[in-house]
């Protein structure tokens, strides 16, 4: 078989662009763009930038020191640290095992992946704590161990575990499928047993990626609302997370509190939004396209 | 004139080329490149089990719970009319808000794409911002915005306008956290396809609007409508958001998931898995539609790692 030929769009997008371009409608769809992100995204986080400099650096610092606060927060953070840990070790060998092996049903594991993205989080939350409770199909099996995994933290974790599954093993499977056969050839003539070439050859490439879903699985599940309420038992100090605490203070109309918390959540996203934006940039230049 | 246009996409040689090749490396592995038998099939067993544990196990039992009580339960919970104004709300604020987004998701992707300016890559941040704030967050926004001690609140009633605890604040508040989907998918792929096919339609004298319908949207319709897809499994399933700012009256502010959480915190749970049960079969109708584009079409899809 002959390798076709390239697109000619291909290698024209490769070329510095003329400035000059002879498409129509810039002006009309950056216009749009700009006018619907306004109204959409920019306004209503001015609303919340406004609100939150109205309660000043020491209002938000002191409403974050909060007994109540500082521990969802912490809780939330923390499990979401967590999960994502736990996805990692589980995302690798699941993608590792869905890309490079075959056997019955494999294809469908591999759509059902996604589910935690197409499963509404509501729906993923009532399940997770009917299986996970204590007279549930799981929850009543290891109940006789003394174990309890829904109406705890755990239960968090199992909640996060779901929701970030997908965001590791997807951001992890194209790496081992670009993964050169050669390389590890290489590496295995030149006297490596196979555990030397995947600890020394193949995790490398794969970290940048598993960096990336990691970073993107925690920032989810810091966020993550619905799946977890169902299953967290929701106890102040112990197993409420900082989103149900936003909505606890807005049902006290507590608004100041409330946009306190949320600056502290969106602080910390932002600062993992541009850590991911490092980590992608790093391993572009280190391992090329992930 | 068909043919010359799918050779023009580029799509089908390239899926000639690489499906196969891709799927002989999977199966002919030599030995020094492939773990033991015994490695691989406790590999294979962890997989199974976790993948089991975390996502065949949940999709089981709401179809299971669904029907503990029997059809006619599961069908008594789906008529009520508690469930039908939930449903008939669910499609009513998807209706609104997934057009919203592609209108958005072509715009942006057709700026951002087709042309180059300063803070392109700023703007690109902006769009997939809503991603990364908590739904939760994003429904006190609107809150703050339009509630009635926010920002606009007393405007509002003065104007005897209702937003928050009505249905156009769900709608916003759905709008904001499916925003990124279709416009990422767009510009993704727009990017690759670069401009050579527009400037081409242009030069051989078509208008700038059916260059747009008859060049760029055939090259980009299965990734729309796989943007499309994501963005609809959300804006019917969103949670968060939607009920921070929807003050949960029932018959009139609830929305599937919505109507689901009421129901679960009543100890009404055949109900609730009933409503649930429907949500779970739009996720499943999606994953199927979706795995197909992906296997079908791959080509015409930006190649990158899926997120949300």
């Amino acid at each position: 078989m002959t390798p076709p030929t390239e697109r000619p769009t291909v290698s024209l997008s490769a070329l510095p662009l003329k400035r000059s371009s002879i498409l129509p409608g810039f002006g009309l769809s950056l216009g749009y763009t700009l006018v619907y992100l306004s109204i959409i995204v920019l306004l209503p986080l001015a609303a919340l930038v406004l609100k939150a400099s109205g309660l000043g650096l020491s209002g938000l610092w002191s409403i974050g020191v909060q007994p109540r606060v500082f521990a969802a927060l912490k809780t939330s953070f923390t499990l979401a640290l967590a999960a994502a840990a736990i996805n990692v070790v589980f995302g690798v060998i699941v993608a590792w095992v869905l890309t490079r092996y075959d056997f019955p049903g494999r294809r469908l594991l591999d759509a059902a992946v996604d589910l935690p993205f197409a499963l509404p989080t509501a729906v993923a939350g009532i399940a997770l704590a009917a299986i996970y409770a204590p007279n549930g199909w799981i929850g009543a099996l290891i109940a006789p161990l003394g174990w309890k995994i829904a109406f705890t933290p755990l239960g968090i974790v199992v909640a996060l575990i779901f929701i970030g599954l997908p965001f590791i093993v997807r951001t992890v499977q194209p790496v081992i499928v670009d993964l050169e056969q050669d390389v590890e050839e290489a590496s295995a003539s030149l006297g490596a047993t196979r555990l030397q070439t995947l600890s020394r050859v193949i995790l490398p490439a794969l970290t940048p990626a598993l960096l990336t879903g990691f970073a993107l699985a925690f920032a989810r599940g810091v966020g993550e609302y619905g799946s977890v309420i169902f299953i967290a038992g929701n106890l102040p100090f112990i197993s409420e997370i900082a989103p149900l605490l936003i909505v606890v203070k807005l049902e006290e109309f507590n608004y100041e509190g409330a946009t306190a918390i949320a600056i502290w959540m969106l602080a910390i996203s932002f600062f993992i939004l541009f850590a991911i934006n490092l980590i992608q940039a790093w391993s572009r230049r280190r391992f090329g396209n992930v | 004139m068909s043919e010359a246009a799918t050779g023009w996409a580029g799509a089908p040689a390239e899926s000639i080329w690489s499906g196969p090749e891709k799927k002989a490396a999977r199966r002919s592995r030599s030995p020094v490149t492939g773990e033991s038998d015994l490695l691989k099939a406790v590999l294979i067993g962890v997989t199974v089990v976790f993948l089991s544990l975390f996502l065949i196990l949940p999709l089981a039992i709401v179809f299971t719970e669904a029907f503990s009580k029997g059809v006619a339960a599961y069908w008594g919970a789906l008529i009520s009319p508690d469930a039908r104004s939930a449903i008939g709300l669910t499609l009513t604020v998807a209706a609104i808000a997934v057009p919203a987004n592609i209108m958005f998701g072509l715009a942006a992707a057709w700026a951002i794409a087709k042309f180059h300016f300063p803070g392109k890559s700023f703007l690109i941040t902006l769009i997939d911002l809503p991603f990364s704030v908590s739904p939760v967050v994003a429904g006190l926004m609107f809150v703050l915005l339009f509630g009635a001690h926010g920002l606009l609140g007393p405007w509002l009633k003065a104007h005897d306008l209702e937003i928050i605890f009505a249905v156009p604040g769900i709608v916003l508040a759905t709008i904001f956290v499916t925003f990124p989907f279709v416009a990422r998918e767009l510009i993704a792929l727009m990017e690759d396809q670069g401009t050579g096919d527009e400037e081409t339609a242009l030069s051989l004298g078509a208008s700038g609007f059916s260059t747009f319908m008859r060049v760029t949207l055939p090259n980009i319709k299965w990734a729309l409508l796989y943007g499309v897809l994501l963005c609809n499994a959300r804006a019917m399933g969103e949670f968060g958001a939607v009920s921070v700012v929807s003050g949960h009256i029932r018959g009139k502010t609830n929305t599937m998931p919505l109507h689901v959480e009421i129901l679960y915190n009543e100890y009404n749970t055949a109900a609730a898995f009933a409503v649930a049960s429907l949500l779970a079969l739009l996720a499943l109708i999606t994953l199927v539609l979706k795995t197909l584009l992906e296997t079908r079409f791959n080509d015409a899809l930006p190649g990158k790692a899926r997120g949300h």
